[in-house]
């Protein structure tokens, strides 16, 4: 989907972004520029130890400010990158914190900052070049070239056509001549090297050379490229690469290799010697080579870290110290007596109760080490009715089943019937009572799934006449009349893909293909909000476990953090290089994962906005995240059925769970966490043993500062169990508070 | 030149790109039409590539139309008007001219906007849950079954349903009468099938009550002959239902005062008109049907009812079916009738009466079997009924008559006589008209009253034919001009005759009986009230030269009634007339 086109939104985005840094004069900006594309900056504050092209880089985008009068931002840049003398050596501030401002924090990774133009700024045709190395800037020798061509002419240097092949295919024998340990990581070169080599090619207009080419050598690539291949294959023109997203991708990022010290001299040797400047040459300019000492990595190890568009993670993304912990648990006075009470009633033994109970407390009180501050990020207060959902949470957490490979838990399935609208997304209120419906009618529906009907509040002029002093109150608000099974909100204009429920039930959030998030209130059961800002389809939206807090992302690749009462994003996280497909906040509210298209997860600070997590080794786009309970684990699912277990202290991929044979929409672990369940297209749900998975990684210091986990192959051990659904989809897991799992989807017979 | 990296998609010909543009008024070069189709095919590319996302978060496996109308959309693109529809559309080439085109139906708007059948609305979207794996182990259902009921009823659609079922089981014969019709023309109904389905497949619960299992078997010809209805796979659950009534040994059967042979020839009747309209729901069940009907027929422990059941089910399958099964299981069968028959012992009344009737189920079974194959062998083409058996080679039709003969002797000879059909109607088949090789009756000659079959134990009454005959009101042509004393003179005249010359039926030689005779007496049974009823009687043939076998002149012809009716209705299916 070519976004180039699309000017007129675009410049409104931009319109509104610059308006916002004009507004706040206050300084609490952590934004850097006049446009979300130009995102270089964000994590360079933190890393000032950028090299001199960045430098450059950054000097250019000055520049262009300067040309066009935004001092205010050159000031902030200059602040922001300690360029002038007179830097705020402490740029980023706390009190920048989230919801206390609507500033938008343009942020990238920080490893990423050569991903010069990120997509937005390449589809606005005013969208200065303000972010094109400036050795490209000076030979385009003008700042009004559209970007594209400042981006492609990096290809206009050109060797002989005719020696391509057998540049490549020198390497090739050079590759296949090293010894066993090293072959598997040179051969990591094949793939981006081909890329370039072809679209060189194609840029040149060697239409015959550029098709010959990919046919010699397409074959000997790794067969999870195979998606992105057969897009090259089908772009043989240089006017195709205008706007082609996977090219532009290639481009605009530097694909990352890590390749072990001995390795790399053994390469950089042999292209010196063969003075393969052409090679060599591409390697300097869009390749990122990453280089460590130590033990060459294994043909397996390599092949379970890459398969991302851009190639793996630098290992310096995930360095970032990560709080995982939970946050404590507000004390709340369980009103132990009633407990007892009721325990005895159910099952009649009240005094074991007590002392568990105790002990739960007494647990909870203790600050995890590896917990954020408590006010790391501004928490909404507990209201009194949140305080009772909590106790009610307890308690049903007493009669929680225990899980095990020995005692598996019982699934209920929820079918959509006669949704012949096209049942696009579902979600369960955290207590199970409710559940809701996202259509491609562009329809949200809501059931209640207890004999609870759903009601609306009387009008206002009915509000007025009850007497507010009653004990039921509450009770009397709500209007008999509309009592019903179900309701249908409608409002949005395209397909619903996200939706998800407010931890106290009161809101739902629905993000939709006409590029709008809404809030819907369940006690009116009518439109609250509509958040605009991405001007694409927003795949998925998620609310934070504490609420207040929202992530939504989409095709615009940049995920946003919205607070329900700002109607702008308090954060916007770019770098992801494709869609970001799915969206989750992590159980202590302070990050959010964000899975794409470019097959790569990645982890951001809601605080700082900062990416301090890049997950590769994915082989399809990314289709489900779940966190285990303890906030120390996250699973993900992609199309190409394949489950990964992540460490998301270390950063470290620690499992991978095979079986399910397509697209895997649903992810959730117990609420214990010793299980994770999964449900794919495939009509299965299947049981994950998850604690033998953790336990069985073995995490050593050189392990962990290395990231090349070996990784057992024991899915087989793991898999629990397969359900099968009868030709239902699971779009949706969850469990409940006891235990019990409920799945959904739509029947299709 | 076409190399294989480029086969890899879809092309658009260069060709296709001028044709466009002549019909958009542009002349184009060759260079250009090649340069843009080029462009064409990687922009169709880029957009199916795009379109694939939308249906990856829809989390559908099929590509839409609408998908890629939202990746045109995105881009800037004009989207493609026309193709949303749910269902696949076939797409086709005239062989002719290369052409491929989407196969585009032609809407009668006015018959659209006038038409009285209003479709029914989609269901309610809904969500239902049921208990798939209990503790991670097996389940109580079968693996994830999906709820029967997809749909839930209307608060009207319930009231609709309580009320018909009420009437039609009711006592008020009127309301009943109202209730059936509504069922056979009410277009709204479709919901209520698998309920009304459910309602007649309670035959099995009141097989004590005739009068109950009558009016499930109207409510099952009223769904049947509902236009607006799709009977689907209910048929075959309607058809279990009443090859209950036709075979079951009914507990309204010990009473032998019940009249369970007419509710068995009305199933029957059904059970013929269902295969008629609803061919080819239940050509699957054919088959089965008629095995069936052969294992009854073939167990000897059945009761007799149950044979005379399935021999009038044979019957309504079509004369092939008879010819098939009931013609070659005869001689067997033809013993234990036979010693039925013979024993005249006063416990074995009933019994022996029961075997008159399947006696005269089966000569009128065989009789129409004769006439109808000496009238596919006068007509060729294909037969008027059944499913054609390659592996089975027909009996030549004087064989088969000889054999018959041999059993009934002159009841058959006589039933020839005297048949509907009689003087060769069907035999002199150029001048007939083809309606009469409708087997089963249309759904207007169904009648919808009961007769009470007559009691063998009538007195013999002699009354002239026509006095009681129906033939003089417009009838089917085959019953059109008929009476007693013209009969001798028709049969030797009939040209029907010539094609039963070779057989060993004596008559020619013989001369022909002759008297004819009517059976009339008054029924029996409360129910009944001494009704009047007459049945048509012909002397055997004393003087015949092959002497049949020794229990053939003792039987009476059974089936014919002469008492006025209203209105003739099937003229084949002479075992069922209304009264």
């Amino acid at each position: 989907m070519a976004a180039v086109q699309d000017g007129q939104l675009n410049m409104e985005v931009e319109k509104d972004i610059k308006t916002e840094i004009t507004n706040d004069g206050s300084g609490n900006i952590n934004a850097n520029s006049s446009s979300p594309g130009s995102t270089s900056s964000g994590g360079k504050s933190k890393s000032p130890a950028g090299s001199g092209e960045d430098q450059q880089t950054l000097l250019a985008v000055l520049q262009f400010l300067k040309r066009n009068k935004l001092t205010e931002s050159v000031d902030i840049l200059r602040r922001e990158a300690g360029l002038s003398a007179d830097a705020d050596d402490s740029p980023v501030s706390d009190s920048a914190g989230a919801g206390s401002g609507g500033v938008p924090n343009v942020s990238a990774d920080g490893g990423d900052a050569n991903s010069l133009l990120s997509r937005v700024s390449i589809a606005t045709p005013f969208a200065p070049p303000a972010t094109a190395p400036p050795k490209v800037v000076a030979a385009s020798g003008g700042e009004d070239q559209p970007d594209v061509n400042v981006v492609l002419s990096a290809y206009s240097q050109q060797g002989d056509p005719v020696l391509y092949p057998l540049y490549y295919n020198g390497l090739k024998k050079f590759i296949e001549s090293v010894l066993d340990c090293h072959r598997a990581e040179l051969s990591q070169v094949f793939y981006p090297l081909f890329v370039h080599m072809y679209l060189e090619l194609v840029y040149n207009n060697h239409e015959n050379e550029a098709k010959q080419f990919f046919e010699k050598f397409s074959g000997d690539q790794e067969c999870y490229y195979e998606e992105d291949l057969r897009i090259l294959s089908s772009m043989s023109k240089k006017e195709h690469m205008k706007g082609n997203e996977t090219m532009l991708d290639f481009r605009t990022s530097k694909f990352v290799l890590r390749i072990s010290r001995d390795s790399y001299q053994l390469l950089k040797r042999h292209l010196q010697e063969r003075q393969n400047n052409q090679i060599w040459n591409i390697i300097q300019e869009h390749l990122y080579i990453d280089i460590f000492d130590g033990m060459p990595r294994s043909k397996s190890q390599i092949d379970a870290m890459s398969g991302s568009l851009a190639g793996e993670g630098k290992r310096d993304a995930n360095k970032a110290k990560v709080f995982y912990g939970l946050l404590k648990e507000p004390e709340i006075e369980v009103p132990l007596d009633d407990e007892d009470e009721e325990a005895e009633n159910e099952e009649g033994k009240p005094k074991k109760k007590k002392p568990k109970k105790d002990s739960m407390g007494s647990k909870s009180k203790k600050q995890d080490p590896n917990a954020p501050q408590q006010t790391r990020i501004p928490l909404p207060e507990l209201k009194d009715s949140d305080k009772l959902d909590k106790i009610m949470n307890m308690k049903e957490a007493t009669k929680k089943i225990r899980l095990g490979p020995d005692n598996l838990p019982s699934i209920c399935f929820y079918s959509f019937l006669n949704a012949y609208q096209g049942l696009t997304a579902v979600d369960f209120t955290d207590d199970s009572s409710l559940i809701a419906g996202g259509f491609a009618d562009s329809t949200v529906r809501v059931w209640s799934v207890t004999p609870k009907k759903l009601r609306r509040v009387k009008s206002a002029a009915d509000l007025s006449n009850i007497d507010k002093e009653s004990d039921d109150v509450l009770e009397r608000i709500m209007d008999e009349k509309t009592a019903s099974e179900s309701k249908i909100l409608y409002g949005h204009s395209g397909p619903v893909y996200g939706i998800s429920f407010s931890p106290d039930r009161n809101y739902l959030l629905s993000s939709s293909e006409d590029g709008t998030v809404r809030l819907w209130s369940l006690q009116t059961f009518t439109c609250l909000v509509g958040y605009k800002g991405h001007n694409y389809p927003v795949w998925d939206t998620q609310f934070s476990p504490y609420g207040y807090y929202f992530i939504s992302g989409g095709h615009d690749r940049v995920a946003r953090l919205w607070a329900t009462d700002h109607y702008q994003p308090l954060r916007m996280f770019a770098g992801h290089l494709a869609d970001i497909t799915c969206t989750l906040f992590h159980p202590n509210s302070n990050y959010v994962a964000t899975g794409s298209a470019d097959r790569t997860i990645r982890l951001w600070d809601v605080l700082t906005g900062n990416c301090v997590r890049i997950l590769t080794g994915h082989k399809g786009p990314i289709h489900s995240l779940a966190f285990s309970p303890n906030g120390k684990f996250m699973a993900s699912g992609a199309t190409d059925g394949r489950v990964l277990l992540w460490d998301v202290g270390h950063g470290l991929m620690v499992g991978e769970l095979k079986g399910h044979t397509d697209t895997i929409y649903a992810l959730k672990f117990s609420r214990d966490g010793e299980i994770l369940a999964s449900g794919s297209m495939d009509n299965t749900v299947k049981l994950w043993d998850t604690l033998k998975a953790f336990d069985d990684v073995e995490l050593d210091d050189f392990t962990a500062a290395t990231g090349h986990i070996h990784l057992p192959e024991n899915s087989q051990e793991l898999l629990l169990g397969t359900y099968m659904t009868k030709s239902t989809p699971v779009i949706h897991l969850h469990f409940t508070r006891r235990n019990l799992l409920l799945a959904a989807g739509a029947y299709n017979p | 030149a076409v190399s294989m990296e480029e086969r890899r998609f879809a092309e658009v010909p260069r060709e296709s790109v001028k044709l466009m543009a002549e019909s958009a008024g542009v002349e184009l070069s060759d260079d250009v039409a090649a340069l843009l189709a080029e462009d064409v095919c990687y922009r169709l590319r880029e957009a199916t590539q795009s379109s694939s996302q939308f249906m990856r978060h829809a989390k559908r496996r099929k590509l839409t139309v609408e998908d890629f109308n939202r990746a045109l959309r995105w881009s800037n693109v004009e989207a493609i008007a026309g193709y949303g529809a749910q269902d696949a559309l076939p797409f086709r080439p005239i062989k002719e001219g290369e052409l491929f085109f989407v196969d585009d139906r032609d809407v009668n708007l006015v018959e659209l906007a006038l038409a009285t059948n209003i479709p029914k609305g989609c269901a309610e979207t809904m969500v239902r849950v049921n208990v798939s794996y209990l503790d991670g182990k097996g389940n109580l259902e079968p693996q994830g079954t999906v709820p029967s009921a997809v749909q839930t009823l209307s608060e009207d659609l319930l009231k609709y349903y309580q009320q018909i079922t009420r009437a039609i089981l009711g006592e008020d014969p009127h309301l009943m009468k109202v209730a059936l019709l509504d069922l056979q023309s009410n277009s709204k109904i479709a919901a209520l099938l698998p309920y009304f389905v459910y309602v007649i497949s309670g035959v099995k619960s009141v097989s004590h009550d005739l009068e109950q299992l009558n009016r499930l078997l109207h409510m099952v010809k009223s769904l049947v002959q509902n236009p607006y209805l799709y009977l689907g796979s209910y048929v075959r659950s309607l058809v279990s239902s009443v090859m209950y009534c036709i075979l079951e040994p009914l507990a309204a059967s010990i009473n032998p005062l019940n009249d369970h042979w007419t509710l068995r020839d009305y199933a029957a009747l059904l059970l013929s008109h269902i295969f008629w309209t609803h061919g080819d729901l239940v050509s699957g069940l054919y088959h089965q049907i008629l095995l069936s009907l052969q294992k009854v027929l073939s167990d000897p422990v059945r009761p007799l009812c149950s044979h005379y059941g399935a021999v009038v089910g044979l019957h309504a399958l079509g004369w092939k079916a008879v010819e098939r099964v009931l013609y070659p299981h005869l001689p067997a069968y033809w013993a234990n009738l036979q010693a039925v028959l013979d024993d005249y012992s006063v416990s074995n009344a009933q019994v022996k009466a029961d075997g008159h009737k399947v006696y005269g189920a089966i000569l009128v079974a065989v009789e129409r079997l004769l006439k109808m194959k000496a009238l596919s062998l006068s007509q060729p083409g294909p037969g008027g009924a059944g499913t054609p058996w390659d592996d089975w080679t027909p009996v030549p039709l004087p064989a088969m008559y000889c054999e018959l003969y041999s059993f009934f002797g002159d009841s058959l000879a006589v039933r020839f006589s005297t048949g509907p059909s009689l003087g060769g109607c069907p035999l002199s088949a150029p001048s007939q008209p083809p309606d009469t090789r409708k087997e089963p009756p249309g759904p207007a000659a169904n009648p919808d009253t009961t007769r009470k079959m007559p009691q063998l134990t009538a007195n013999l009454n002699i009354s002239p034919r026509q006095d009681g005959s129906p033939r003089t009101e417009p009838a089917p042509p085959s019953l059109a001009r008929r009476n007693s004393s013209s009969r001798p003179g028709q049969r030797s005249a009939g040209p029907s005759r010539d094609v039963f010359t070779k057989a060993r039926f004596p008559p020619p030689q013989t001369g022909p009986p002759t008297f004819s005779f009517l059976i009339g007496g008054r029924q029996m049974g409360r129910r009944c009230q001494g009704r009047r009823f007459q049945t048509s009687f012909s002397s055997p043939p004393p003087l015949s030269t092959v002497p049949p076998r020794a229990y053939a002149h003792k039987l009476p012809v059974i089936g014919r009634v002469g008492k006025p009716v209203r209105r003739w209705t099937c003229s084949h299916y002479s075992l069922h007339l209304p009264l």
